[in-house]
């Protein structure tokens, strides 16, 4: 609608609006406008404002059932290697075996799950179309390149016997690996604008990592017999006493964006996998070693305590995504620190 | 990592994005100054944009949100008009109401669009490449290569780029790639009848902004202020900035927005601590307890 263009060789024509005299008006008594030159009228407002309530962000269109179950999948599978890794040396064999088997169906199921949860999943195999350190859902999808062949020797061979040392090698570069494949997905939430994720990004690898120890020692409390899982129930006691650390920490550092995580469903979640987890701790360490029916019973309460952290995160963060307050809030609070 | 962050490459000012991005020779960044004192929320971009880019219907719906039933920026809304009444002057301006004085009335209308942010969280999230940064400096997605991860959508602290329901991948504003590659302006900055989008190289828009809210402040509008102007905030500037006449929120955008990668090695070193954490502390788990049969 403009009489003016732009060309190659650039802007031509006058255009109408730009010097438009946007609120004049009659002078007024006895006021100058000078006085107005450079006068800062931004002082900020005291309470906290938005665009009709909306969000500022676009939340995570990801479902919960697909990303969270891949971050709890991702995990068993990670701390399951490092696990069968160390039965496997120490003259486990049972439970080395049913870890094996674990990580290997836990990385089949985290797989599918994201896969699942693209919007064009038979694109998939774009994910390996370059190799971007700046995306982490890059370097985990060649992570997961590195480390599928290694769970799946170390469990294939484990079953069937061939190649003893091959099998020796590989589930020893699966455990190398695994406590990556634990991490990297805190990484993967945490590099993103939604508040409960990224204030957390620097807790979040510990919590994650801890859950998924506790999540592998379940596991194995399930599948082996009591006499093979003595580490295992060492290992979930501290899993589970670090996960609540690591949450502690995160609540006191996170400041208002920790707030998602005690409230509504994220809440609800968050809670549910504390109680499982110490719950699961506590009966593997105190009973765990005398009767397979009550350490199954503890491996899977430690199981679903680690899930329950996982969808708690999850729902956290889109909760967080989704009231402007938690963006809005902690930026002012920024800029007005940045002000002095 | 940390190398990157001195080069400028994960945040802080970038003069050079095209040329950083690999483009030999790349022509001036181009933009969008968007001076919201003169929208008369006609929403003629938001058609403009809809028409040239062939950008599907998203529902009709009445929100009551004074006349912004558009809601905010989206998979299929590349331009979007906010509408905000408010009981606050507009300057000097005289709207004949009341005892013929400065009514305490004003309608701020801004047409908001993709920042094409010198560090664009979604193009450095992206897994694919499939977002990518073009000669221009702008940040364009590329739909043949998009598998719909969506990782690019909580990663935009500006709430710009969605996913598209029963298509399945990002979309976004283009700055009009295909028209500005043939040297013509883009559709909304065509059809927008105010001038209040101008579209222009990003050094010329900036001083052009500079200039213009002096003159808004000499004629008593106090409260404009640019917008995504700066080269040293959160996202290293943005390629298309706004004049504003009220604090970002109240439009719906974030007051300090900082691209996420700025902190990406801070991430990679504490998930690189907690795996080690968990190696060592498993192994020592198994060291204590030795052998099975002996001991525990
Ligand atoms: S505003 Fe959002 S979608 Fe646009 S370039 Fe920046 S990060 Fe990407
Ligand atoms: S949804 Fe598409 S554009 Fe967005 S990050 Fe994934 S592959 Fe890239």
């Amino acid at each position: 609608m403009s009489t003016s263009g732009v060309g190659k060789d650039g802007m031509h024509g006058e255009r109408p609006g730009r010097e438009a005299q946007v609120g004049k008006g009659p002078q007024r008594r006895g006021r100058k406008r000078g006085r107005h030159r450079g006068e800062k009228a931004m002082v900020p407002d005291a309470e906290f404002t938005s665009y009709y309530g909306r969000p500022i962000l676009n939340p995570p269109v990801w479902k919960a059932s697909d990303v969270a179950a891949y971050f709890f999948l991702g995990g068993l599978a990670g701390a399951g290697s490092v696990l069968a890794a160390g039965a496997h040396r120490t003259g486990r064999p049972v439970a080395a075996r049913a870890l094996k088997i674990s990580s290997l169906a836990a990385l089949g199921g985290s797989t599918a799950a994201l896969i699942h949860d693209l919007g064009r999943p038979e694109r998939f195999v774009n994910m390996l179309r370059v190799m971007k350190p700046t995306s982490p859902m890059s370097m985990g999808s060649w992570l997961l390149v590195a480390y599928g062949p290694a769970v799946g020797a170390a469990a294939v061979l484990d079953v069937t016997g061939l190649f003893p040392r091959l099998g020796g090698a590989a589930t020893a570069g699966a455990a190398a690996l695994g406590p990556s494949v634990c991490t990297y997905t805190a990484v993967l939430a945490a590099d993103t604008a939604v508040p409960a994720w990224h204030e957390a990004h620097r807790e979040l690898p510990f919590v994650f990592a801890a859950s998924a120890v506790a999540a592998a020692s379940g596991m194995a409390l399930v599948t082996a017999p009591p006499r093979e899982t003595g580490p295992m129930r060492t290992a979930a006691a501290l899993g589970a006493a670090l996960e609540l650390a690591a949450a502690k920490i995160l609540e006191h550092r996170a400041g208002l964006a920790a707030e998602p995580y005690k409230k509504g469903k994220a809440g609800r979640f968050v809670r549910a996998g504390e109680i499982l987890s110490v719950a699961g701790a506590a009966g593997g360490v105190l009973l765990g070693g005398r009767g397979r029916a009550a350490a199954a019973l503890s491996g899977a309460a430690l199981l679903a305590g680690s899930a329950c952290t996982r969808f708690g995160v999850f729902h956290a963060g889109t909760q967080s995504a989704r009231d402007p307050r938690y963006t809005v809030i902690p930026q002012r609070e920024r800029l007005r620190a940045a002000a002095g | 990592m940390g190398g990157l962050v001195g080069r400028n490459l994960l945040a802080g000012p970038e003069p050079d994005v095209a040329a950083d991005a690999g483009h030999p020779d790349p022509p001036p960044r181009m933009g969008f100054f968007t001076d919201t004192s003169v929208c008369i929320g006609c929403k003629a971009c938001e058609v403009a944009c809809k028409e040239w880019n062939a950008v599907p219907e998203d529902g009709l719906e009445f929100t009551g949100m004074s006349y912004d039933n558009t809601q905010g920026l989206g998979a299929d809304t590349w331009r979007h008009v906010a509408f905000i009444e408010q009981n606050k002057p507009m300057g000097h301006a005289e709207t004949g109401a009341g005892d013929g004085g400065a009514t305490d009335l004003r309608w701020l209308m801004a047409s908001d669009v993709c920042k094409h942010c010198t560090h664009a969280a979604c193009l450095d999230v992206c897994p694919t490449g499939s977002l990518f940064r073009t000669e221009f400096g702008t940040v364009v997605v590329q739909e043949d290569i998009c598998n719909g991860c969506g990782y690019c959508i909580p990663a935009c602290p500006y709430g710009v780029i969605d996913q598209r329901k029963g298509d399945g991948r990002a979309w976004k504003c283009t700055l009009c790639y295909d028209r500005i590659g043939a040297g013509m302006e883009p559709a909304c900055a065509k059809a927008c009848p105010t001038d209040s989008i101008q579209y222009g190289p990003l050094d010329e828009l900036r001083e052009r902004a500079a200039l213009r809210v002096d003159q808004l402040h000499d004629l008593g509008v106090d409260d404009a202020r640019l917008y995504g102007h700066d080269p040293d905030d959160g996202v290293g500037g943005d390629g298309a900035f706004f004049l504003l006449l009220d604090e970002p929120e109240v439009y719906g955008l974030p007051p300090d927005p900082v691209v996420t990668t700025r902190d990406l090695p801070s991430m990679w070193r504490h998930a690189g601590m907690a795996a080690a954490a968990m190696l060592g502390g498993l192994a020592a788990v198994f060291a204590v307890h030795g052998r099975a049969g002996g001991g525990r």
